[in-house]
């Protein structure tokens, strides 16, 4: 274990990540709502600890190995939970205990954008910001922000790349180099923004919650200005743009910067994941908008298209606003959308859950299995388009679906360990691992009431379903730590 | 610089290592093997492209339509140059170079045309090799021998021993031993570390000397450093491969060369294409037989196999037999390193010897030779000055006056077809081609910028 270096970048991430403080301190004095301090403080402290961290190891320069990538990631991932936490907690409004600030950061950082907070609409408006600017940062993630901006990572850029960026293949590059692949993410990932935030103030929005909001359109978060959440607009274009950009989010990035390098879309035609995760949003919204129309949720079949089409492509991506009290809604319809949140989006998207890709292999191995009933002798290769795919990546999936079935039992059961019905521990779990935020029953609106110890459980959950488990689990093994 | 090279072998994978750990280039590597692609991108900051080095298709999704330069380096000739023609053909691709073994392509030279097939640059690794080995003979004692401008000026490097006549003395008495001749010493690396030269620096025994000199002056530089030996007569090759056929050869004439093969077939082979040298079929680590042949008279003893564990071992057996020198090729470089400084004179790594013709080719400015030394990690280039001193930052300037990275040297001026040696007042005129020596090649970008001429020049 290469133990200087790792601390090394740990550090200047750090103190990367403790320039973002700046923003807020920017927006209180514009709004004038008295706080700004906390914002000053939690700067500097996590600018000395980045120091300390960097300072005396600022001069080895030894490579990066894979196993190094794999720590500074995962403890950069937990440190920057609590340095995030920090505003939060330094607040007078709004007064957080230290684990519900934690988990304000966690759920915002890991996109989730389940919260504990309440009466939103009253805080001040530099916190309203930060907890959004945490998304943002969170869903294309910090650490490609790092690599992009920090040159000297070298080829332990792509090991950082490699532990913090979702899916089961992450060999490929846009650009030969890694930081220029970074470079290339975030440049899509900023334009999107823009657009974003042009699409929700031609839409009506004011230039806060548009800046707002597109940042946690975009990241798949989920964090809201408003209690109501996007429902608070009431404005069919409002939702209209918000949906198209969660689907465009959901999308694995590299498509989207083909797209913009070759100025065509052939490339998301072509993709099997893009074609598997529009068809699933296309079935899933059909069936939902059928259904609330049929059972007669709404009374009219626009507010039935719009809430069902709206809440399946929210859930679905795994964003988590919501216009409707998706909750309360008739028959399987909340379990379904649940479910559906497991799938999420495509890999290298901002979106969390399993991600297509990986279902779309188990489904072709299923139907594998089913050719070979038929013809013992065939040799029958897993194929995404016209490309078979490398047996180890099929074995990779079957390990990460195994292991997340795993966690999510374990967390499950912990859940109800702490009291929670069933219905809410389900989805309070599937809500957190999927990164998703809003759940059923107890938690539909938020994880205010869950226990203390419930919110570390989600803390976690929430850290795992970010990093694809994998990479923070890699950690508690003997095998990593035996020399 | 966006660089498509295609081909991970050991060529391919070297090429990629050496330009892709300099900040300015882009590198995409392209090979039929998804296994070597990982390993090589777990290693390097690449990106790699699984498929058919020369299909259309493949080098479409390797971004050939924005390459600055195509580096076919596979094994097989022909997909080397089918690949440059598609990227001449298809994408535009400005410079195409290629490695193209076979001796009949290579002596066909109206083949290399734009019309034809369009290969800019032509590099044959074995050939490469063979020339390096060849001058190693013929300098018995240097280390290393590479050309500058044309052969006119060669650098040498060389391990100093206490009978040469400078060694134990400062360097500036130099011209009071050998008034008639210019040369100069451009680097000394004491116990694997470099020293800065400058008049007043002793050279003392062990020292790995590298000094440059006109090409007739070379032999009486080197008697300053070490004792002459004497030339070389008999040659012992191991390894009846592509390298040792042609290096066999290359001396028959003026050497006693004996070639030791192991395969019968092949060594029938080998016997008909020569004419004086002698083929013994046997095993090259076999004493019985380097005995027979009475290694202990030989004067050099090449090992150059395919196999570097066994060049390894058979150039020390050979050595412990009363070789004189022995010489063995060597690929990693962990093993050169290990080696070189005992049991074995000279390990000489194909990589290094290749990469040199290479680089010449993604240096900015004018650079017409590269030569890589130290395994990488210093380098000896002839760049050209151009323009006038207005344009240039170079031209019309004393060298004491550029500003040049520590570790950097000019070492020599060649103007047209007379050597200067570079002094601190030497003026730099336009169309000198400057030879420099860098202990630290990471500072090539400086170099890079001060040979380059402004925007007004084009």
């Amino acid at each position: 274990m290469n133990w200087a270096v790792a601390q090394r970048i740990l550090g200047l991430l750090l103190m990367i990540f403790s320039l973002t403080m700046l923003p807020p301190i920017i927006f209180s004095l514009i709004f004038n709502d008295q706080s700004w301090l906390p914002f000053v403080e939690s700067f500097g402290f996590t600018l000395m600890a980045g120091l300390v961290l960097w300072y005396p190891m600022r001069k080895r320069r030894k490579e990066l190995r894979l196993r190094d990538g794999f720590l500074v990631v995962a403890s950069f991932w937990t440190v920057l939970g609590t340095a995030g936490a920090m505003p939060l907690f330094m607040a007078d409004v709004p007064s957080m205990s230290f684990t519900d600030a934690l988990f304000e950061s966690m759920s915002g950082l890991t996109t989730t954008g389940a919260t504990v907070l309440t009466g939103l609409d009253s805080l001040p408006k530099s916190i309203l910001y930060y907890r959004q600017q945490l998304q943002w940062l969170g869903g294309m993630g910090i650490i490609v922000l790092a690599v992009a901006v920090l040159p000297m990572l070298g080829v332990g850029g792509m090991q950082l790349y490699r532990a913090e960026t979702p899916g089961p293949v992450k060999d490929t590059k846009l650009t030969p180099r890694i930081t220029e692949t970074a470079k290339a993410l975030w440049y899509v990932y900023f334009w999107f923004t823009f657009f974003c935030m042009m699409g929700y103030m031609i839409a009506g929005m004011g230039w806060f919650d548009a800046l707002c909001h597109a940042f946690s359109t975009v990241a798949i978060g989920g964090f809201s200005t408003h209690d109501l959440s996007v429902g608070y607009f009431d404005s069919a274009a409002i939702d209209i743009v918000a949906i198209v950009f969660m689907m465009l989010a959901g999308v694995n990035f590299s498509l989207h910067f083909f797209a913009w390098r070759n100025v065509t879309i052939k490339h998301y035609l072509q993709d099997p994941e893009f074609r598997a995760y529009f068809f699933i949003l296309l079935v899933l919204s059909s069936i939902v908008i059928v259904s609330l129309f049929v059972l007669g949720t709404y009374g009219d079949a626009y507010d039935s298209l719009l809430n069902g089409l709206f809440q399946s492509v929210s859930i679905a991506t795994t964003t988590g606003f919501t216009t409707a009290n998706y909750a309360a809604w008739p028959g399987a319809l909340p379990v379904l959308l649940i479910f559906a949140s497991f799938i999420g989006g495509c890999g290298g998207s901002t979106a969390g859950g399993i991600k297509v890709v990986r279902w779309l292999l188990i489904a072709k191995q299923g139907a594998r299995e089913i050719v070979r009933l038929v013809h013992p002798n065939a040799e029958i290769p897993v194929k995404l388009g016209n490309n078979a795919v490398n047996f180890r990546v099929v074995d990779a999936v079957w390990g990460f679906f195994s292991v997340y079935i795993v966690v999510f039992g374990i967390m499950l059961l912990a859940m109800m360990a702490t009291g929670l019905d069933q219905v809410t521990a389900f989805s309070a779990v599937a809500a957190t691992l999927n990164n998703l935020g809003p759940g059923l029953g107890d938690v539909a609106a938020g994880f205010s009431t869950v226990s203390d110890i419930g919110k570390w459980i989600s803390i976690i959950g929430m850290l795992l379903g970010r990093l694809e488990i994998f990479t923070l689990l890699v950690l508690i093994t003997p095998t990593f730590w035996r020399h | 610089m966006k660089i498509l090279i295609l081909g991970a072998g050991q060529v391919g994978s070297s090429a990629a290592f050496h330009l892709s750990r300099e900040e300015a280039n882009e590198v995409t590597v392209v090979d039929r093997s998804a296994d070597v692609l990982r390993e090589l991108q777990d290693r390097l900051d690449i990106r790699t492209v699984v498929g058919h080095a020369s299909y259309p298709d493949v080098l479409e999704r390797a971004g050939a339509d924005d390459m600055d330069i195509i580096v076919a380096l596979t094994d097989s000739d022909e997909t080397n140059m089918v690949a440059c023609q598609v990227a001449y053909t298809v994408y535009h691709t400005p410079t195409k170079i290629a490695r193209i073994r076979s001796a009949d392509y290579m002596n066909a030279r109206k083949l290399f045309t734009q019309d034809a097939i369009p290969v800019d640059v032509r590099i044959s690794p074995e050939q490469l090799v063979c020339e390096y080995i060849e001058q190693l003979i013929l300098y018995p004692g240097a280390l290393q021998v590479l050309d500058f401008a044309e052969g006119r000026v060669r650098l040498v490097g060389a391990r100093a021993d206490q009978r040469g006549s400078l060694v134990g003395q400062k360097i500036a008495t130099l011209k009071e031993h050998i008034p008639n001749t210019e040369g100069r010493i451009a680097a000394i690396y004491r116990d694997g570390k470099s020293l800065q030269p400058d008049g007043d620096t002793v050279i003392r025994d062990g020292d790995e000397v590298f000094f440059i000199a006109a090409r007739q002056d070379v032999r009486v530089f080197m008697s300053e450093v070490r004792k002459l030996e004497d030339p070389v007569r008999r040659v012992v090759i191991a390894g009846g491969g592509n390298i040792g056929v042609r290096l066999a050869l290359a001396l028959e004439q003026t050497n006693q060369v004996k070639i030791i093969e192991r395969n019968p077939k092949r060594a029938r082979e080998i016997s008909e294409q020569l004419n004086k040298a002698i083929v013994l079929v046997g095993d090259a680590a076999d004493e019985e037989l380097l005995l027979e042949e009475n290694i202990d008279n030989v004067d050099v003893f090449c090992s150059l196999t395919n196999a570097e564990e066994a060049n390894i071992l058979s150039a020390m057996l050979a050595k412990q037999l009363g070789a004189h020198k022995v010489m063995a090729l060597i690929n990693r470089p962990s093993y050169a390193e290990m080696v070189e400084s005992g049991s074995i004179d000279i390990a000489i790594s194909p990589q290094q010897v290749t990469i040199g013709s290479l680089l010449a080719h993604v240096r900015r400015g004018d650079v017409v030779k590269v030569h890589s030394l130290r395994r990488g990690a210093a380098e000896a280039i002839e760049a050209v000055a151009h323009g006038t001193a207005e344009e240039s930052k170079v031209v019309g300037r004393k060298i004491e006056e550029l500003d040049l990275p520590r570790g950097t040297n000019i070492v020599t001026l060649v103007r047209g077809e007379q050597v200067v040696m570079a002094h601190h007042d030497t003026v730099i005129e336009t169309d000198d081609h400057a030879i420099l020596f860098m202990t630290d090649r990471r500072k090539i970008d400086k170099i890079e910028n001060l040979f380059q001429v402004g925007v007004s020049f084009v």
